[in-house]
């Protein structure tokens, strides 16, 4: 968290922002008071807006800005497992910092993405990933949602067809030539 | 088939409560392991009574053996604690403890106040065999067979009745089991 404590806020602008006599004692002309106002709500919502930055302690140097890349890709991808909702990026438990740290060494020996996704699923299952493989046993998690749409389209399709069906008149002679007569002469008896 | 039409929505409904009442059951911190039919990832380690000596997952050939992770910062590990005590005791298998990013005095001394059930602990101080075993919450026990395949897994304190439904019948099973 960066965010700027209040009291570390410069007290000028604070007292610019509060107390107008205060900029006219500082010897500043009255009418730029509402710029000064700006500046201060700017600090204010960029010192909030940087509240949500992600609090990974430790700090790894990287020489390769590919590497440093797949670095911050793979600990965003990586589940912890402590904390099961938490990428191990997000993660401020002793296993995610460990895990972070094997990413750091893998990809400093020269392995690829690819060999520390193995390294991990293999020891922890596709449960450590974010984004599963798909293979058999994840087929019903990739797969379902498409199924699921599949059966919804299905079933619109199926009732709409069933309500616009036609009715078609079925009129006999008779029933004709009383409808004919009713449409000419007008309402009956 | 006019029936069947209003039937359809109760149907629907129990098999959506059906999945949800399993779904309530399932824990899911347990995460099932791929290691289950895979042969134990190899350590050699420090023992912790003497860090001179080290022990392998080679020398455990020809044993069935159960590698319990502990740690003395670990507060879950003392209420399985004394059900290792009863198991030790019974010398069903070998136990070998798998002190997980502890200090060794501290682990010692847990050991001395609490009863030692492990025929030997190794000191995994920075956590990379926990991580080779899949750890992620200590206690965690694994049950390997006399051929260095992991047989059975266990995350979280063995509860008072996994001994006798559990472990014991799984112990006797690989025991009978050739090399």
């Amino acid at each position: 968290m960066r965010n700027i404590p209040f009291a570390s806020f410069p007290r000028s602008a604070w007292e610019r922002l509060l107390n107008r006599s205060a900029v006219r004692d500082a010897g500043a002309p009255g009418n730029c008071f509402p710029r000064r106002a700006w500046e201060a709500w700017l600090i204010l919502c960029l010192a909030l807006l940087s509240a949500p930055l992600p609090a990974v302690v430790e700090y790894h140097p990287f020489d390769d800005p590919a590497r440093e890349k797949a670095y911050q890709t793979l600990i965003s991808e990586l589940r912890c497992l402590v904390c099961q909702n938490q990428t191990i990026a997000d993660s401020n438990a002793d296993l995610a910092k460990d895990l972070r740290q094997q990413v750091y060494d893998m990809l400093q020996q020269g392995k690829s993405e690819q060999d520390v996704v193995d390294f991990m699923t293999q020891r922890y299952g596709d449960f450590v990933m974010y984004n599963p493989a798909l293979n058999v046993k994840t087929a019903l998690l990739w797969l379902g949602p498409v199924a699921f749409l599949a059966i919804g389209i299905i079933a619109v399709v199926i009732l709409a067809r069933s309500r616009t069906k036609p009715v078609l008149p079925t009129l006999d002679k008779s029933q004709q030539s009383r409808l004919n007569d009713i449409l000419q002469k007008g309402e009956e008896d | 088939m006019l029936k069947l039409k209003y039937l359809l929505p109760l149907l629907l409904f129990a098999v959506l409560a059906v999945f949800l009442a399993i779904g309530l059951k399932l824990n899911p911190k347990e995460i099932p392991s791929p290691l289950i039919d895979k042969p134990a990832p190899a350590f050699s380690l420090p023992v912790l009574a003497n860090p001179e000596q080290r022990l392998s997952v080679a020398d455990m050939k020809g044993r069935v053996w159960l590698l319990n992770v502990w740690a003395s910062w670990c507060v879950s590990c003392r209420q399985e604690h004394p059900l290792l005590l009863e198991l030790a005791k019974r010398k069903a298998t070998t136990i070998i403890g798998l002190n997980y990013k502890d200090e060794a005095p501290a682990a010692a001394q847990w050991l001395q106040q609490l009863g030692n059930p492990y025929d030997a602990s190794v000191m995994d101080l920075d956590g990379r065999i926990g991580i080779d075993y899949g750890v992620y919450g200590v206690p965690e026990t694994f049950v390997i067979d006399k051929r260095g395949i992991i047989r059975y897994k266990h995350t979280g304190p063995v509860q008072p009745g996994d001994i006798e439904q559990i472990f014991l019948p799984l112990l006797q099973r690989l025991q009978q089991e050739a090399a």
